[in-house]
């Protein structure tokens, strides 16, 4: 079961979360979640990118030179973004207007390169594929739900469809505005944490610190703690020195 | 004169990147712990996204435009972005060693920092020519850096307050930001 296909997967869903437990690549989750549709969007746009990046770069991996791996990664990532980004134009404009500057931005997302960098380059393609295939799912998943729940607290509607209808409830417009997303994941992060620290105290090893909060100890590949030539920051002191 | 200050304006503080785009959210959570590093990635970012936007608006209207590439844009962008970010470490290293020193740090930081290849990409979007592509950067890292640096100033009081367990580290820093977002929101109205 361990590295197989269908591992891969569930672990991109529910182990390994890159949202609701990795907590990464959070600028695309609070921008575009305004609607459940424009998340579930995102997300598949994201996944679309995830699962092939993921196959070449693992079909590629014996080629690629060490030195200057993270360069070439970026050109094959932001090349199967500019196609998302013209098949989103061509066949559904409307979400292609709505996502904005966010499609093009996938390819700065932390979840694509560390996926690339932390499994894709020492793993074979099929499985990658599917790490791929599951950790866009569970990007996927989570923005949909993010979307779902401010949709619903910030217009009463879920898809487009009315839930709370106005003669009862007042949308509460700021969920549906910039704060809202500050707060909605806010209160993600409280529960996240809530969890862990359940679980330090009944085994007693106390809880790492939560999500992508603190750059400078950040051991994801790519999550702006390496530069591009990758060279962390703290290999750079020590040359220096 | 005054269109261009208007521009400033309203990158800067109206639409400001961080608390109401969510465009270089890891450095503006990372790095806000202490009003002093805060401040070194603030004129960071600024120096970065000046540049890199006149550089590749330089490269989209000369470059893409003239030979029809322009759907290239974001490949383009990313490499010269992060190409431009190792010059300028390089050439701060070697000649001007004494700002090497307070911002070197952060250089590398900055190359995946979503904000620089968004203000590129909106500028095209935009429609910018040269000088307002340039002016539109300028405003949005100005913008950035303020921000950055109120948060920092913010944190730096909450650290010593009672919070409850679950909510402390990143889920108050998070209350905090959306506050200040409601706060900015309050400049809307000014253009």
């Amino acid at each position: 079961m361990k590295n197989s296909p269908i591992e891969r997967l569930l672990n991109g869903i529910i182990k390994e979360n890159p949202t609701l437990v990795l907590m990464l690549g959070m600028c695309p989750t609070l921008a575009v979640t305004t609607s459940a549709k424009n998340g579930a969007g995102m997300g598949l746009a994201t996944t679309a990118v995830l699962m092939f990046s993921n196959l070449i770069i693992s079909l590629l991996r014996n080629f690629i030179p060490d030195r200057v791996r993270i360069p070439g990664y970026i050109v094959i990532i932001a090349s199967l973004v500019t196609i998302v980004q013209f098949v989103l134009q061509g066949y559904v404009p409307a979400l292609n207007d709505a996502l904005g500057v966010y499609i093009p931005l996938i390819v700065v997302n932390c979840i694509i390169l560390g996926r690339a960098e932390a499994y894709a380059s020492k793993n074979s393609p099929i499985n990658s594929f599917f790490d791929g295939l599951g950790m866009g799912l569970g990007f996927t998943v989570s923005l949909t739900i993010l979307g779902t729940f401010r949709e619903l607290l910030g217009a009463g509607t879920v898809f487009d469809i009315t839930v709370l209808s106005e003669s009862f409830y007042t949308p509460i417009t700021i969920f549906i505005l910039a704060p809202g997303a500050f707060f909605v994941l806010s209160c993600l992060v409280a529960i996240q944490n809530k969890v862990k620290n359940r679980k330090a105290k009944e085994t007693g090893v106390p809880a790492p610190a939560g999500g992508c909060g603190d750059c400078s100890q950040c051991n994801n590949s790519m999550c702006g703690s390496r530069s591009f030539f990758d060279m962390t920051v703290d290999d750079k002191k020590k040359e220096e020195e | 004169m005054k269109e261009l200050i208007l521009l400033i304006i309203g990158s800067a503080i109206v639409n400001n990147v961080v608390l109401s785009q969510f465009l270089g959210l890891c450095p503006f959570l990372g790095v806000s712990k202490k009003v002093e590093t805060s401040l070194g990635m603030g004129a960071a970012v600024i120096f970065v996204i000046t540049i890199a936007s006149f550089v590749t608006a330089l490269i989209y209207k000369f470059i893409l435009v003239t030979l029809g590439l322009e759907y290239l844009q974001t490949i383009v962008f990313i490499l010269v972005i992060a190409a431009l970010v190792q010059f300028v470490e390089m050439f701060l290293k070697k000649s001007m060693p004494a700002l090497y020193e307070s911002l070197g740090v952060f250089l590398p930081l900055i190359t995946t920092n979503c904000a620089v290849l968004g203000v590129a990409l909106n500028s095209v979007q935009y429609g910018y020519n040269i000088l307002q592509s340039v002016v539109y950067g300028f405003g949005i890292a100005f913008g950035f850096a303020v921000a950055i640096v109120i948060l920092a100033g913010i944190r730096e009081k909450i650290e010593y307050n009672d919070i409850s367990e679950s909510w402390n580290g990143m889920p108050i820093v998070l209350v905090t930001a959306g506050l200040m977002s409601i706060a900015f929101f309050g400049f809307s109205g000014i253009i």
